[in-house]
């Protein structure tokens, strides 16, 4: 089992640098699908004798980050038209080597903290580091809105992978109200995204600084 | 001693067939009936019946080129395994000897095309030693991380110990082999780097350096791609095929038939994908060292 946990997480972690070093919007969203597949399976992994509760997970995860998510983010892309990164913030060969940077801290910290027998030789907690790393680079580097959410939603995966760590001290409940709340952030994100486009004409996010309370609201 | 004669002629003997495998697949995906898979055998024997024309801008380096390269490709390959096959040499360190060797051939490659005064092919010179300085750090990594894993020295040593299912240790062997294989399509000159049947003067990168040479010249070059095709491919083979004890002759089968899944492989690559600009190319390259260094530090825990 361990060996196949990790090689899954190997994986995520190559997908999280693969993302990062893309500029294609829908490559990278099809990246993260990939990722948000492969973490669904992980409950499936962890708990070699299957209980109800991983097994609802791990369905639950697929649906919403392997089909739900990416449909509507694929949808959004549609509707405002565009197709790549044009000008992130940290270029794309240094925001790569930032996020591989970012794994070796994650190993070097992980290897630090006092896990308990079962878990120190697993990926699982460099991973979630790692991940989690990713996300903040996108949230950090990227200006178009697309890419922002696709920053959050590596950024979900990070942490979902270490909430597999406590799956039996974590309430069942909470995992699944997470998955909700992110469908709904999505999808929230995905009308905000349409909004940014009639307003600005463009998705850059710096320009939202230039959001206030104003009588002359473009009215469409 | 046997084993020995095996290994020297499978490594003068097979490459070629290999870029016929890759052709026959990229004719495949076009829709095309495609050369027979033997043709860069018919190819070389052509070239070698023909003469010569050399330039008389040119000096000994122009035709020590071609020599020297196949040569030095000849001299690595005896240091690579092809699977349970030991390779004729092997000692501590020889993985130095290997890529230096590698080098060495791309040295006098670039040289030789240099010495003909053309500046295309001067261009094509300066794109080739500029990728390989990020090729290679990529490709040390990626031994570096093996030899840990390993804890050998010798490439012999290295790629027999390194197997597929070997305990908790296959994440890292596959970010290893997901770099060496960036490496194996870069140092090959296939897409996305290079295009291999590009002949545009303004793209080319390895076509370029070889538009002078002629005749068995040009064969020998033909064989020497063909020949680092087959050596770099059997590094990856033999790091992803699982351990085994089978008979000799079910392990030689193994080997061929995962190497012609590999020259697959690098067919379905070259026709899904279009080639990438100038400037990105060198983020896939690094994109390479990202994933050996990564694998280095997962092993390295």
């Amino acid at each position: 089992m361990q060996t196949y946990l990790n090689t899954f997480l190997a994986l995520v972690l190559l997908l999280n640098l693969l993302a990062l070093g893309t500029s294609r919007l829908p490559t990278v969203i099809r990246l993260v699908t990939l990722q948000g597949g492969l973490i669904g399976l992980l409950p499936l992994l962890i708990h070699s004798p299957w209980r109800p509760e991983s097994v609802v997970l791990a369905i639950a995860t697929l649906l919403t980050k392997g089909i739900l998510i990416p449909s509507i983010l694929i949808k959004a892309l549609r509707e405002v038209q565009i197709r790549r990164e044009i000008e992130p913030l940290i270029g794309i060969l240094p925001s790569m080597l930032l996020g591989a940077l970012g794994t070796g801290l994650a190993l070097l910290f992980a290897s630090l903290l006092p896990l308990i027998p079962g878990q120190a030789n697993s990926l699982l907690v460099p991973a979630s580091l790692a991940t989690v790393l990713t996300g903040c680079i996108f949230l950090t580097s990227r200006m178009k809105a697309v890419s922002q959410v696709v920053g959050y939603l590596i950024l979900e995966n990070g942490i979902f992978i270490f909430g597999l760590l406590m799956l039996e001290a974590m309430p069942f409940m909470v995992e699944m109200g997470l998955l909700l709340d992110l469908v709904v952030c999505i999808f929230v994100s995905g009308i905000i995204l349409n909004h940014i486009k009639d307003t600005f004409d463009s998705l850059d996010t710096r320009l939202l600084t230039a959001l206030k309370e104003d009588t002359s609201w473009p009215q469409k | 001693m046997v084993q020995i004669l095996i290994h020297i002629l499978l490594l003068v003997i097979i490459p070629p067939l290999f870029l016929g495998i890759i052709n026959k697949t990229k004719a495949c995906f076009a829709g095309r009936k495609g050369m027979p898979v033997l043709q860069p055998y018919y190819d070389l024997a052509k070239l070698f019946r023909k003469k010569s024309v050399i330039s008389r801008t040119t000096g000994w380096v122009f035709q020590a080129g071609p020599v020297v390269t196949v040569s030095c490709l000849l001299f690595a390959g005896l240091m690579i395994p092809f699977y349970r096959i030991n390779p004729s040499l092997s000692f501590y360190g020889d993985l130095i000897l290997f890529a230096y060797l590698l080098g060495l051939a791309r040295f006098f490659t670039t040289a030789a095309a240099l010495e003909t005064g053309s500046s295309f092919e001067g261009m094509g010179s300066a794109r080739e030693v500029t990728f390989a300085c990020l090729a290679e750090p990529g490709m040390f990594l990626g031994f570096l991380a093996l030899a840990r894993l390993t804890g050998t020295l010798s490439l012999s040593g290295i790629l027999t110990g390194v197997s597929l299912g070997a305990g908790t240790l296959l994440a890292p062997v596959l970010l290893v082999a997901a770099g060496l294989f960036i490496i194996l399509l870069a140092e090959n000159c296939r897409i996305p780097v290079d295009d291999p049947n590009t002949h545009l003067e303004l793209t080319m990168i390895h076509e370029v350096m070889v538009l002078d040479h002629s005749g068995p010249m040009l064969g020998l070059i033909q064989y020497g791609a063909a020949l680092k095709y087959f050596i770099l491919g059997s590094v990856l083979v033999d790091i992803l095929l699982p351990d085994s004890n089978q008979f000799f002759l079910i392990e030689l089968g193994l080997f061929l038939g995962a190497m012609g899944l590999l020259s697959i492989m690098t067919g379905i690559v070259e026709s899904v994908m279009a080639r990438l600009p100038m400037r990105r190319v060198p983020n896939l390259l690094v994109a390479a060292c990202l994933l050996c260094g990564v694998g280095f530090l997962l092993i390295g825990r």
